[in-house]
């Protein structure tokens, strides 16, 4: 009896260790193709045949993660590798915003004390922003409640907040990725009770990389340094 | 009885190697207690899950990080780990001099721990529920009231480099978990729950209840300053931040 239960243990354990890996190499191999001339500019596909432009063969790059690597930095927020649901309800990687200024914020949608400021100071910055014609600036609102919080409700919080623009995101990520990202902006939260957080009001910054550029702590405070730093760095 | 025999080696070079990365783990009932910091009901409930026995040790760590080259001390990214990720080792692959293969894994961070737990199929510990299993001495389950409990702890934080010391070099507790208090602080999956740092005097809206001033006078336990003292620490980190004295543990 004890024989059957090591080896059902050796075998669990073997199969847990070589499954936790096989995801990466797997990952590693994922080829994508291009045009070698580049004809429709960075579109990639996933299967090999001609540029439907200059019908040349397409060439295989390398996989999606690895391209991106090399291009970001090791301080960039492109580097966290889980999934986000847009209010959209559209699956999403925070890599997928490269390209963009974000300014971020952690919310929850059931919030009475803090969030409806930092959300008036999150529109006031985007107001001031928007005065510049800066098309490439997103707003990333971040929900710290995944359960509560889904796309359904999100859309509703985004129309009810006149933030439904396209200049407006938010994310629904899962209690464990949404720890990762709080982590990585520094930002502190506690569940008090079901629909209750005690958290950080904290907007922060990243260029279009994905490295943090400025950090806005507090509620209600001038806005101005951030206003101007998301202006600056857009223009790089 | 030759295979049973194939078998036991099998197992033995197994557990000798720690090549499949799987440590003891200890069965923790599940209960009701009061922490320091109490939320609106105070009292926390905890589900039954398994502990680690032990610390990860730099065996078992290195053992992760020749599976998982991304967490080799030079391939992580800084967004991950600071400079002093695993800097007393002597290279990617290799301890320190100083360093014993079965000490407990330090200068990691947060992300590290993280990753190691998941790829064992298992996670970091809540901040509730290593204080739950933490709260015991070597008999009772809930021992805060006990003064030596205390003092053992008090005595611990005053002693130097105890990092260096073996696991299980500590005492086991009521759970039958080793090296809780004696060795090294431990990372948690939601250190970043407790709002006693400074930004948060300014930015916490829930401030009358979790801030630093009023978080002396909110602790339900005037008595466990060794708890305290292991908040505070919990509220200075950050999440890619290594140190000297710091590693971690799992939990199912």
């Amino acid at each position: 009896m004890k024989i059957v239960k090591i080896i059902v243990f050796l075998f669990v354990s073997i199969l847990s260790v070589t499954s936790c890996s096989n995801n990466e190499s797997n990952k590693d191999e994922a080829v994508i193709y291009q045009c070698p001339m580049k004809c429709e500019g960075e579109k990639t596909f996933d299967i090999s045949g001609s540029c439907s432009v200059c019908k040349m063969d397409l060439k295989p790059v390398k996989s999606t993660e690895n391209t991106l690597n090399t291009e970001i930095s090791d301080s960039s927020i492109f580097n966290l590798t889980t999934k986000w649901n847009t209010e959209e309800g559209v699956t999403i990687q925070l890599k997928e915003l490269k390209g963009k200024t974000l300014v971020m914020v952690m919310i929850y949608t059931t919030c009475k004390v803090a969030c409806p400021r930092l959300v008036s100071d999150m529109r006031s910055i985007e107001k001031q922003v928007f005065k510049r014609n800066l098309d490439d600036v997103l707003f990333v609102l971040v929900s710290i409640d995944p359960e509560t919080d889904t796309p359904k409700r999100l859309k509703e919080f985004a129309i009810e907040n006149y933030m439904d623009g396209e200049q407006w995101t938010f994310l629904q990520g899962t209690v464990s990725s949404v720890r990762e990202f709080a982590n990585v902006l520094a930002v502190k939260y506690k569940e008090i009770s079901p629909i209750d957080f005690s958290h950080s009001n904290i907007i922060s910054v990243f260029d279009k990389n994905g490295e943090l550029v400025h950090q806005q702590e507090g509620l209600g405070v001038d806005n101005k340094e951030t206003v101007s730093k998301i202006i600056e760095t857009s223009r790089k | 009885m030759n295979i049973i025999l194939k078998l036991l080696i099998c197992v033995i070079l197994f557990g000798g190697t720690g090549a499949n990365g799987q440590s003891e783990m200890a069965s923790i009932k599940g209960g009701v207690y009061i922490p320091l910091y109490g939320r609106d009901s105070l009292q926390v409930s905890i589900a039954d899950f398994e502990m680690d026995v032990y610390p990860v040790t730099n065996q078992y760590y290195l053992e992760f990080v020749k599976n998982y080259p991304k967490w080799r001390r030079s391939k992580v990214i800084s967004l991950f780990a600071d400079k002093s990720y695993l800097i007393k080792w002597a290279s990617d692959a290799t301890l320190g001099e100083e360093q014993a293969l079965n000490a407990p894994v330090t200068n990691v961070s947060w992300f590290a721990a993280n990753a190691y737990c998941e790829c064992q199929g298992k996670r970091l510990p809540t901040v509730d529920e290593w204080e739950y299993v933490a709260m015991a001495n070597e008999t009772q389950a809930d021992a805060r009231q006990i003064k030596t409990y205390n003092e053992y702890i008090l005595s611990w934080y005053e002693k130097p480099k105890t990092f260096n010391n073996t696991i299980g070099s500590t005492f086991k507790n009521y759970w039958k978990v080793y090296d809780l208090h004696g060795l090294v602080w431990e990372w948690t999956s939601d250190f970043n729950s407790v709002l006693i740092s400074g930004e948060s005097r300014k930015d916490v809206d829930n401030d009358s209840n979790l801030f630093c001033g009023s978080a002396a006078v909110g602790a339900t336990d005037l008595m466990n300053y060794a708890a305290f003292m292991r908040y505070a620490v919990r509220g200075s980190l950050k999440a890619k931040y290594t140190m000297r004295n710091l590693g971690f543990r799992c939990v199912k």
